[in-house]
């Protein structure tokens, strides 16, 4: 689904992604672990499309195309998902009509009508039960005056009704209490099934109890250090990241 | 030729064209208007086109509309085609009496108004200072009159008509006044229209001012609209701009609002050549609101100044301002801001609020708040942003989906929105939430409120 070899980016003249090499199949979740200013979110964002960032070396490789030559809108429509980790309020935008166009433009994309608004309203009530995301959210402008985990909610029922093939989630988990994590993960393991993937960012293991990792990379300073099975997870809770600094 | 030289030939051309035509302007017009002509054209004179070094006017050089062989029209012209048949508004939502001026004078043959509540009269301002001069003396000039704008002195020298309505105490005018002002010639045209508006106690009303052009000419509009909002009454008074590009205009707004009185002013300046707008709002009495607010999309080489003055002559008012401004290309803007607070004015609220975003390198915008609080009592606030669109939130947007350009219109209608969002008119307001779409889409090339080409 998505192969990533070699790539280098830098943010205005530093370069932040020292030669990242990853092979992501249908169906696995990668967790992507590592301490603060590690290039994590940088490598969600690159993947997504934000511009500002420039390519040094390497290539992406989506459902076998050159991600890094489409448009962030055109990679959203095909299917690749981020979820961000401050999600930005963008007030003067409805909510409804945020997520309307969007839904109708991945429609668009694969040659659909766009749906009646009885059959928008009926997927927008199902997927916000499923996130468990207050319904008044939906009457207000994009994230504006939403909490923390409201913001977070917000991503996942936006991948709830976006339906992803590979879905980025950059740090979903923090500032979540025990409850919105147990909901968010629901969220996500909702969507799992053998053609969609995930790639999960995060601090803790804690998030890795309820979405179980086919795989644990470590980032640190713009490179893997350490790839392993989810057991990773647990050991680095121990032992924090320490060792793998050499 | 020096500047100064130059500024003074000009202002000369305008009081020469003044005496010339003395015995023409009072011609046709009450006494009640031309007995302010003589200190009017003096008070002209004293200062003359304001040039860049007045400091009112720093932003918007006036000596190049000026500076043109425009012709005035000192009485009604026969218009040559029926406006009414050409004229159809196409929002039927927006069920308002339709009114129409040409050039600045109430056209001859509008239809009659149906309905009117008892004791109101909507008309020529000319017309009514002729016949029922009691309904006009009190008010005419008793706001422009106080200004030291050399242009207000100039349109009071040479103005004969224009839009008038009164409202009598205690009266709901329902349905909004619609005014249409129409410029229309084949040569350029130098237009002075004078608006008249009284609403009186308890009463309420909605004008909705559409300027337009119906051909394509260097035009100049020297527009002055005196309104007078009555104890506890409510008005209402939307502009929507909407003029070629040759044509320009400069549109002078005095409201005197009367204690517990409640106003909601709006202007969208969609396209236009110069534009500059004066507003001046003087409270007279104590626990009056205004709300002003102003919007404008601009693009190519227009200029469109905003020039607002609160004066809180009177404690425990309230005024709020918003304006906002998105300009693109070569365009300018300017937002100037005056608040005055007088001594004993306590417990004023009066905020203030521009924010503009530059979608090019070469647009420009200016802001000035000017705070003069001599109360102590008072909760003032300004704040003026210039930047361009926020990219966070544009990558969000096209994250989803959402393509580049309907992305940053959904931006800007956002920005916009916030002052679309206020005005009481709902039909008006859904209208010019569609204007402003087409607007940024370029798709509104003048304004197709109109079915006239
Ligand atoms: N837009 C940017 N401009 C400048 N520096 C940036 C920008 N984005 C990220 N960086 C820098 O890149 C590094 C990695 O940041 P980030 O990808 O946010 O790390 P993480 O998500 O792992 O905490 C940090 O040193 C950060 O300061
Ligand atoms: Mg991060």
């Amino acid at each position: 689904m998505l192969t990533i070899k070699n790539l280098r980016v830098a943010v205005e003249g530093k370069e932040i992604l020292k030669g990242i090499n990853l092979e992501i199949k249908a169906g696995e979740v990668h967790a992507i672990m590592g301490p603060n200013g590690s290039g994590k979110s940088t490598l969600g964002n690159v993947l997504a499309g934000k511009e500002e960032y420039e390519i040094l070396e390497g290539e992406v490789l989506y459902e076998g195309q050159d991600l890094l030559d489409l448009s962030a809108e055109d990679r959203s429509r095909m299917g690749l998902f981020l979820g961000f980790q401050y999600p930005v309020e963008i007030p003067g935008v409805p909510m409804v009509n945020f997520i309307k166009t969007s839904v109708n433009e991945h429609r668009k994309f694969k040659g659909l009508e766009p749906l009646t608004a009885g059959e928008f309203l009926k997927l927008m009530r199902e997927k916000k039960e499923l996130v468990h995301l207050d319904s008044q959210l939906t009457n207000r402008s994009v994230n504006e005056g939403f909490s923390g985990g409201e913001k977070k909610k917000n991503e996942i029922f936006q991948m709830a009704m976006l339906e992803p093939k590979l879905a980025i989630l950059d740090e979903t988990d923090s500032g979540l209490d025990i409850d919105a994590l147990r909901v968010v993960s629901e969220g996500v393991n909702a969507l799992k099934n053998p053609e969609r993937s995930a790639i999960v960012i995060t601090h803790y293991q804690r998030l890795l109890e309820y979405i179980v990792p086919d795989f644990v990379h470590v980032l640190y300073q713009g490179r893997i250090v350490k790839s392993a099975g989810k057991e990773l997870a647990l050991e680095l809770e121990e032992k924090g990241y320490d060792w793998l600094k050499k | 030729m020096t500047m100064t030289a130059n500024k003074i030939a000009l202002s000369e051309r305008y009081t020469a064209l003044f005496h010339a035509n003395r015995a023409r302007l009072d011609e046709g017009s009450s006494n009640l208007i031309n007995r302010m002509r003589d200190i009017a054209i003096k008070r002209f004179e004293k200062v003359g086109i304001p040039g860049f070094k007045n400091e009112d006017y720093k932003y918007t050089n006036l000596e190049r509309v000026f500076d043109q062989d425009y012709r005035h029209i000192l009485e009604y012209e026969k218009v040559d085609i029926d406006l009414n048949e050409a004229f159809r508004c196409d929002v039927p939502q927006l069920d308002t009496h339709v009114v129409l001026l040409v050039n600045g004078w109430y056209y001859a043959k509008n239809q009659p108004l149906q309905n009117l509540p008892k004791g109101v009269v909507v008309g020529s301002l000319q017309e009514v200072a002729n016949e029922q001069p009691e309904l006009v003396q009190d008010y005419l000039n008793r706001q422009a009159g106080l200004s030291e704008d050399p242009i207000v002195a100039l349109n009071t020298a040479l103005a004969k008509d224009g839009f008038f309505l009164y409202v009598p105490d205690h009266v709901v005018l329902e349905k909004p006044i619609q005014v249409i002002n129409l410029m229309r010639a084949e040569d350029a045209v130098f237009a002075t229209q004078r608006n008249l508006i009284v609403v009186g106690k308890n009463s309420q009303a909605k004008v909705i001012f559409c300027d337009h052009t119906l051909s394509a000419r260097d035009f100049l509009t020297n527009n002055v609209t005196e309104v007078f909002v009555g104890e506890d009454a409510v008005a209402d008074v939307y502009t929507v701009q909407n003029q070629d590009n040759q044509a320009n205009s400069i549109n002078s707004s005095f409201f005197k609002q009367g204690a517990n009185s409640n106003l909601l002013t709006s202007v969208a300046t969609l396209h236009g050549g110069l534009i500059r707008n004066n507003l001046k709002v003087e409270f007279a009495g104590e626990h009056a609101e205004a709300n002003v607010y102003g919007m404008s999309f601009t693009d190519k080489k227009q200029h469109v100044d905003n020039f607002t003055n609160i004066e809180h002559a009177y404690p425990n008012c309230l005024s709020n301002q918003v304006y906002k401004n998105v300009l693109d290309e070569d365009s300018v803007g300017a937002f100037t801001g005056r608040i005055h607070v007088v001594r004993d004015a306590q417990k004023t609220n009066a905020f203030q609020r521009n924010n503009n975003v530059l979608l090019t390198d070469s647009a420009k915008m200016n802001t000035k708040p000017q705070l003069i609080i001599d109360a102590d009592d008072v909760k003032c606030s300004h704040g003026a942003t210039v930047g361009q669109i926020d990219e966070e939130a544009l990558f969000y947007l096209r994250a989803r989906g959402i393509g580049e350009s309907d992305a940053r219109m959904m931006l800007m209608n956002a920005f916009a929105h916030e002052v679309v969002q206020n005005i009481r008119v709902e039909p008006l307001r859904d209208r010019i939430d569609e204007l402003v779409e087409k607007r940024l889409r370029g798709e509104l090339a003048r304004c197709h409120s109109c079915d006239m080409s």
